[in-house]
């Protein structure tokens, strides 16, 4: 088995500059001992899946409290598979109303984590669904 | 404060004769922000502590028990929710609403692309439109987010920083084509590009530019608009993005003295702008350390203003603060019991000695507020201003040992900040090198991991938990308002003279290149019906535009 680390794309897509949330995900991926890489803010959706494909990453967590999900996330899924990185798996965390997690579980997203979610039940996630590299 | 000796031999006999046999629970004893707390406070607390020095009286240096000798006794907070969603026209509906139910002042909320300086039909604005705010293109917008509304008597409060002297001047213009001149309007505008930079992070411009433009505002309101606040300077989103009481005390009011700096470097005299300058602080959770932050937030300004600053005028030395609930502190776990964290914080801004206060609605956690929450919300300030009989007496923790003491502590850590940022090179070299960035992650990343381990609790988040705690019913936005609202903004462009706007924007763009005060350049695009992201945008050829390297 490879010793290869975790990669992760922390991203913040559209307008909303509350990265708080981003940042502490990035921190708390990396004291795990997972790679991780934060897009910054103010990202499009082309933005962050060229960041995924050149990191070559295992997952990507975008971290949205605009209200713009509905529309930000089925973006960076579709770019991804058109881009043949459908492998990669994709998170959402933020203020996400519970009505629209099936929607976005259905479009492709993996998990998603809402205010309150432990760092620690985010990591143990990434871990268990990062599928081993070969 | 004078010790009587005999005192301080009886606080230490009683705190090792007596408590130190007790037995304390196994929890931290400290603020919210860390700041140790002892068991008690008596005189001997006070020993370096002047009350007529340090404290005063109300409405008299250095106004540490507040800015008017009255108080609330002479006039209670202005209540004043921060309101916009949708189009104008929705928005306006909701602002008439808040004033029929018995609101005294407006603040609006603009959404994300106004706030980056993009218009509603570009393509980055894409599923924000009308989303996390009001959404507003052009002067045109802002005549109808405040039709029917009194403008020479409602102050009204608008929250944009980066492209804040675009959307004064859409006011002004907005209110001269009303019939109301540019002096009679009263209100604030946000205007605080530093704490973007710092922790709210919607931009336009590079730093410098950016301060330029901010300095120009301050400069031409001085002169047309004396009943305006030209910036409030503002901890709130500093605070919500992680930071400490005393990193948020601290940082607010050096980004504060900097801007002081700025117009006295233009050459104005203090005492013709410092009037002017307003602030707007959070109110966290922890009531006492809330209170001591408000209380020397205003005793350092005025030491500041005046001698540092050398002011005269007593009114440059005041500072007056907006306060909103912590967003932050609120969880969407149980939200109900937000209301209690927001009275709870709502009497720390009052207790405090605010000059107006927004309360957060319980479902914030979750969206926007609906109607019914946003009313709670207001309903709990009406509780505290016309039931509690707290606005009774002016400071009424005034002199508690505690109190004092910690307000105290507060001022010595906002001075060690100060200092450290001097060393820097100042505020905006400070925040060039991410110090205060870095800073506030750090004390983010500190509160999320004491949460984890368990030593701090929230109810409902990580104690006290329950199943099914979701609420059914929340704000949803109007999937149609981005497109209502880009019909708006091209009937606006189809109507106007594109001669004149041609003619308007390349004297912008000009001016932009030459040290000349951009105000009456913005507000002949105003006129002409040149859009925000247009003003922008030409700005942005000259000025560029920023990109940071974060920090976590």
């Amino acid at each position: 088995m490879s010793e290869r680390k975790i990669r992760v794309v922390v991203a913040k897509p559209g307008l909303d500059g509350h990265d708080r949330g981003a940042k502490i995900i990035a921190r708390a991926l990396r004291d795990a001992g997972m790679e991780v890489i934060y897009t910054g803010l103010h990202q499009t959706p082309e933005q962050i899946a060229a960041t995924v494909i050149q990191e070559d990453a295992d997952a990507v967590g975008l971290s949205i409290l605009s209200g713009a999900h509905m529309t930000l996330v089925p973006k960076v899924v579709a770019m991804l598979r058109e881009q043949g990185a459908e492998d990669v798996l994709v998170t959402v965390g933020g203020t996400i109303p519970a009505d629209d997690i099936p929607e976005l579980k259905r479009l492709g997203v993996a998990e998603v984590f809402t205010p309150g979610a432990p760092t620690d039940d985010i990591v143990e996630f990434l871990r268990d669904h990062v599928a081993a590299p070969a | 404060m004078a010790i009587d000796p005999g005192s301080e031999r009886r606080a230490h006999q009683w705190l090792e004769e007596r408590y130190s046999r007790e037995r304390e629970r196994e929890v931290p004893f400290e603020t919210l922000s860390g700041h140790p707390v002892a068991p008690l406070y008596t005189p001997e607390d006070l020993s370096g502590h002047d009350a007529e020095r340090d404290e005063g009286f109300p409405g008299s240096f250095p106004y540490t028990r507040g800015v008017y000798p009255s108080m609330y006794r002479g006039r209670l907070w202005t209540m004043r929710q921060f309101a916009g969603f949708g189009t104008v026209e929705e928005t306006n509906e909701r602002f008439r609403y808040l004033l029929d139910h018995g609101q005294t002042g407006l603040s609006t909320a603009f959404d994300m692309p106004t706030l980056m300086g993009l218009d509603s039909d570009h393509a980055r604005s894409l599923g924000e439109v009308g989303v996390e705010g009001v959404a507003l293109d052009t002067v045109d917008d802002m005549a109808t987010l405040f039709d029917g509304i009194p403008l020479d008597e409602v102050t009204v409060s608008m929250t944009i920083n980066a492209p804040a002297a675009i959307l004064l001047a859409f006011y002004v213009v907005a209110a001269e084509e009303n019939g109301i001149a540019a002096g009679k309007l009263g209100g604030t505008i946000q205007t605080d590009i530093l704490k973007e930079y710092i922790a709210q992070k919607e931009w336009c411009f590079p730093i410098e530019p950016a301060m330029r433009l901010v300095t120009d505002m301050v400069e031409w309101c001085s002169g047309e608009m004396p009943r305006w606040h030209p910036i409030s300077i503002s901890g709130y989103h500093i605070r919500e993005a992680g930071a400490t009481a005393q990193q948020e005390l601290a940082f607010t009011l050096k980004d504060g003295l900097t801007y002081v700096e700025r117009a006295v470097e233009r050459g104005l005299d203090v005492d013709e702008f410092a009037p002017r300058l307003s602030f707007f602080f959070n109110a966290h959770i922890d009531f006492f350390e809330e209170i001591a932050k408000y209380r020397a937030a205003r005793r350092i300004w005025a030491r500041e203003l005046r001698d540092t600053f050398g002011a005269k005028d007593p009114r440059s030395m005041l500072m007056r603060t907006h306060t909103q609930t912590a967003g932050v502190s609120l969880t969407a776990q149980q939200p109900l019991v937000n209301i209690i964290r927001t009275t709870i914080e709502a009497l720390a801004g009052v207790l405090g000695g605010t000059q107006s206060l927004h309360t957060n609605s319980f479902d914030e956690a979750l969206a926007l507020p609906t109607p019914d929450a946003v009313r709670i919300a207001l309903r709990t300030q009406q509780v505290i201003a016309h039931e509690s009989g707290v606005p009774n007496t002016v400071d009424p923790l005034g002199g508690s040992y505690f109190v004092e003491k910690l307000t105290d502590e507060m001022e010595a850590a906002a001075y060690d900040y100060f200092a450290r940022i001097d060393e820097l090179g100042g505020m905006v070299a400070a925040i060039e090198s991410n110090f205060p960035q870095r800073e506030i992650s750090d004390a983010a990343f500190e509160h999320q991991a004491a949460l984890e381990r368990g030593d701090r609790i929230m109810v409902g988040v990580n104690a006290f938990e329950v199943a099914d705690d979701e609420l059914t019913e929340i704000h949803r936005p109007d999937p149609a308002a981005e497109g209502r609202q880009r019909e708006r903004l091209a009937e606006t462009m189809a109507r106007r003279d594109e001669d004149a706007v041609r003619t308007a924007l390349g004297a912008l763009e000009r001016a932009a290149a030459e040290d000349r005060n951009l105000m009456p350049l913005l507000i002949d695009c105003a006129r002409a019906r040149v859009s925000e992201g247009e003003m922008v945008a030409a700005m942005q050829r000259v000025f560029g535009t920023y990109t940071e390297t974060p920090v976590y």
